[in-house]
């Protein structure tokens, strides 16, 4: 790329004094600042935005008293009692909230997109009537707001629960059939990344006999493996926030997901509870945000390939 | 239904295992079917019943037979989605139609019961429990189990407002100085939790026979008295026994209820009836809530529009700066702009939502500060859309930066050759560019935070409210009002909520259809 007019500097931010002194010694200083010096100032002002709400839930999730109000961006203390608290189950039967979450996540976001990969196959290699209205009428479904039906849903589900005791209100496996209603959420996203793949290949596999379940399995499947890998830690992130209907229908504490359980304790007391909040909070933030730091490379691949496929 | 690709008249290789995979399958599902269809007839599930013959039939037809490929590809996806989430969609629709709500929830029979279980009269020789509450369900809003111990026996009964007093084997219950303390099955509440509920428990009449029930009185205090209503099924009429007054079905509003010889409400117990249109008139008639739908809408729309705004100007413009392959440090800087995108958006608002603590919130506190975020509409607002940038910016930036790659560069090598700068080459040629491809994302985001309630529930729970203004707070969106109207508060009135319920659904629809032909994603699909 070659050099040209420089960018104008006037749009540096704010935070221009913490400025990186790395500057390659190949250009005059002025002129690394003007091209590529003030793009680190923009950088580091935009980081410290992004990770002070992060550092504060550390710092609150180490400080002993455990309050609001001496609570702040670095720990002024340092104390794992919160921690101690949560794992001795004392708020809560904390490590079985944490089970019932893998379970309910990992359960969901593997069925959601299996499924939606399933009919995403279908959407993407075959024609048939009826596929031009399937696509767009489920992009309209999935806007409706699931919640709105919440007493339908309700209903149902303790309906269902004198039928099958074991999918009734207040147990995991109902609450689990529930979400997966939400299956054929990625399938708009998933038909993205299968339109990437040549027809060609396919095709040629067809010929040489193969069935379309082979094809589905043996090759398409291969090929987007890691890209699913990653759909999967998206939905799974997803069905981590959700509360509203976790908190209707799992009333008993050992049936709990963490967002419910958590949100429950800093209701109780939302100014005292800040920390037992905090930590629960840090043993859910550090996996996922390690995960997403694996896979950053798909995560970008795939926010990239729905963008660009539509 | 015949695929373009596939030659229809390949014999396809037919092996054992998939055969007997197949066979096992539908062995499965029948012996599924034959298991349940059964009990659910005898439990009256006349809607599960459908689902499970429809489901069974649809998976013989597609899975037994070589036809009707695609449809072997969705049909699992859409049997979830068509049970959870479509046939709910009609419920509440057909719920807009009906008066159900709190004291309308149940059969005629039902109500009549509730009224003449509530009109147990204590006598002089009542007999006395001690009482514990407990529940199965919520311990808010039930439903409510009572456990008595007779304290001269020792005897434990349990009962509630569907099932007769009954005396409970004492391995059941654990029973610590005359009080149920616990029971299989069941939560007991404790006494903080019995006073939040009180309203509920005290109407409980826990009937034991047709003219006798139990009754609450304080917290931990049952008795037992006769009723001094009787219904009569010929004349459909209740009959107090000790004024002689007679009570018979009359209209009051849309619902049917008890009502005295002047045509006055007796009783609010009512049951579920079907009331036409008349939820949709007070929604588009009521003035007062007319106003409040209106304001809700245009704040909605600003809070949407504004959330993909922000997000997507800021995330783009990071992406923008950091697309330059001079800066080092690259891969730092985006692993930690990825950050807010992997906590979970629970975590996020809760921990954002005491940032704006007037006294000890971090924002006033680091900035020195006095402003009242959570008290002021205007603020309130501010904080709304600050908090959602947080949380939306990543996404964006990811999104920008992936697509940014994904522009040929000799299209900018073009441009500088024509001697466009750098500024006119990333406004001239690259936005455009960019945003062609990452419409459909914007429209997607745009719908999602049209519809956002958690940002707004566990953010500011829609305050701050004005004086005397319980409908609608300063941040409420459309969708956390309906919550409000819903379940908040004085009574829940399902069947209004469900046509508001349904108004919202429809103007999502009409939103998404004008996006659509301004995205032309309709034009597009292949």
């Amino acid at each position: 790329m070659s050099i040209s007019t420089p960018t104008p500097a006037h749009s540096l931010s704010p935070g221009a004094s913490q400025e990186p002194s790395s500057a390659p010694h190949r250009m005059p200083f002025a002129r690394w600042m003007s091209e590529i010096g003030w793009r680190h100032v923009v950088a580091v002002a935009a980081m410290a935005f992004a990770i002070f709400p992060i550092l504060f839930v550390v710092s609150a999730s180490l400080n002993p008293l455990g309050t609001v109000s001496s609570s702040g961006l670095l720990p002024t203390a340092f104390s794992l009692t919160h921690y101690q608290e949560l794992l001795r189950g004392a708020r809560g039967p904390f490590l079985q909230w944490y089970l019932n979450t893998v379970i309910v996540c990992g359960v969901v976001a593997l069925v959601q997109v299996f499924l939606s990969t399933l009919a995403a196959y279908a959407f993407s290699r075959f024609r048939f009537t009826g596929r031009r209205i399937g696509l767009l009428s489920l992009l309209l479904v999935m806007m409706f707001p699931a919640i709105l039906a919440m007493i339908a849903v309700y209903t149902m589900l303790s309906g269902l629960g004198q039928v099958v005791p074991f999918l009734g209100l207040n147990s995991l496996p109902g609450y689990i059939v529930v979400l997966l209603g939400g299956s054929l959420g990625q399938v708009w996203l998933i038909k993205g990344f299968f339109d990437t793949v040549p027809k060609e290949l396919d095709e040629a596999a067809i010929i040489d006999g193969c069935t379309h379940w082979q094809v589905f399995t043996k090759i398409l499947l291969p090929t987007l493996t890691p890209i699913l890998a990653t759909t999967v830690l998206l939905a799974l992130v997803g069905v981590l926030s959700e509360f509203l209907l976790g908190s209707i229908f799992l009333t008993a504490d050992d049936k709990k997901t963490l967002a419910v359980g958590l949100y429950g304790l800093l209701q109780g007391d939302r100014s005292n509870n800040l920390g037992v909040f905090a930590a629960g909070s840090v043993m859910i933030m550090i996996p996922v945000i390690i995960l997403y730091q694996f896979l950053q490379r798909y995560i970008v691949g795939g926010a990239t390939a729905g963008a660009v496929k539509g | 239904m015949p695929s373009t690709h596939a030659p229809a008249h390949r014999e396809r290789t037919t092996t054992i295992p998939t055969i007997l995979a197949r066979v096992l399958f539908l062995g499965a599902v029948l012996a599924v079917a034959a298991f349940s269809v059964p009990v659910m007839i005898q439990l009256q599930q006349w809607m599960w019943l459908s689902i499970v013959v429809l489901a069974t039939i649809a998976i013989f037809a597609l899975y037994s037979t070589k036809r009707f490929v695609p449809g072997k590809y969705l049909f699992p996806g859409t049997l979830f989605l068509v049970v959870f989430l479509i046939t709910p969609i009609i419920l509440t629709i057909g719920y807009s139609f009906t008066n159900f709500g709190d004291g309308t929830r149940g059969t005629k029979e039902q109500a009549i019961d509730s009224i003449v279980a509530n009109s147990v009269q204590q006598s002089d020789d009542s007999t006395w429990y001690n009482l514990s509450v407990a529940t199965q369900g919520d311990p808010v809003e039930g439903p409510f189990t009572l456990f008595l111990v007779d304290p001269g026996t020792g005897t434990v009964y349990q009962g509630d407002e569907t099932a007769p007093v009954q005396e409970v084997p004492s391995g059941d219950v654990e029973v610590t100085s005359g009080f149920v303390t616990d029971a299989d099955g069941y939560t007991i509440l404790d006494a903080r939790e019995v006073n939040t509920a009180y309203d509920t428990i005290q109407q409980l009449a826990v009937p034991i026979t047709d003219s006798e029930a139990v009754r609450i009185q304080g917290a931990n205090q049952a008795f037992e008295g006769s009723t001094v209503l009787s219904y009569d099924e010929a004349s459909d009429t209740l009959t107090d026994s000790r004024s002689g007054e007679v009570y018979s079905v009359g209209t009051v509003g849309d619902t049917e209820y008890f009502v005295n010889a002047d045509g006055e409400r007796a009783f609010s117990q009512s049951w579920l009836q079907g009331v036409g249109l008349s939820n949709y008139e007070r929604l588009f008639t009521n003035a007062g809530i007319a106003k409040q739908f209106g304001a809700a809408f245009v704040w909605t729309l600003v809070f949407s529009i504004g959330s993909v705004l922000l997000t997507f100007v800021v995330g783009f413009a990071l992406a923008l700066v950091l697309n330059d392959e001079r800066v080092k440090g690259r891969r730092l800087y985006r692993s930690v702009l990825l950050m807010p995108y992997a906590v979970p958006g629970f975590i996020s608002l809760l921990v954002w939502s005491n940032f704006y603590n007037r006294d000890f919130g971090l924002i006033n506190e680091t900035l020195g500060l006095h402003l009242n975020w959570m008290g002021d509409p205007t603020l309130a607002k501010a904080a709304v859309l600050l908090t959602n940038l947080w949380m939306g910016f990543p996404y964006m930036f990811i999104v920008s930066t992936g697509a940014l790659q994904s522009i040929p560069s000799d299209v900018m090598e073009a441009a500088r050759m024509d001697g466009a700068s750098r500024l006119q080459t990333t406004i001239k040629v690259v936005t455009p560019l960019l945003l062609v491809a990452v419409a459909p994302l914007l429209v997607a985001s745009f719908a999602f935070n049209f519809n956002n309630f958690n940002a707004i529930q566990l953010l500011t729970e829609g305050g701050p409210f004005l004086p005397g203004e319980y409908t609608r707070g300063g941040t409420d969106i459309l969708i956390s009002m309906i919550y409000r109207i819903a379940f908040g508060g004085s009574g829940a009135d399902f069947g209004f909520a469900s046509a508001v319920s349904v108004a919202l659904f429809a103007l999502t629809g009409v939103l998404a259809a004008i996006q659509f032909r301004f995205t032309t994603v309709l034009e597009d699909v292949n």
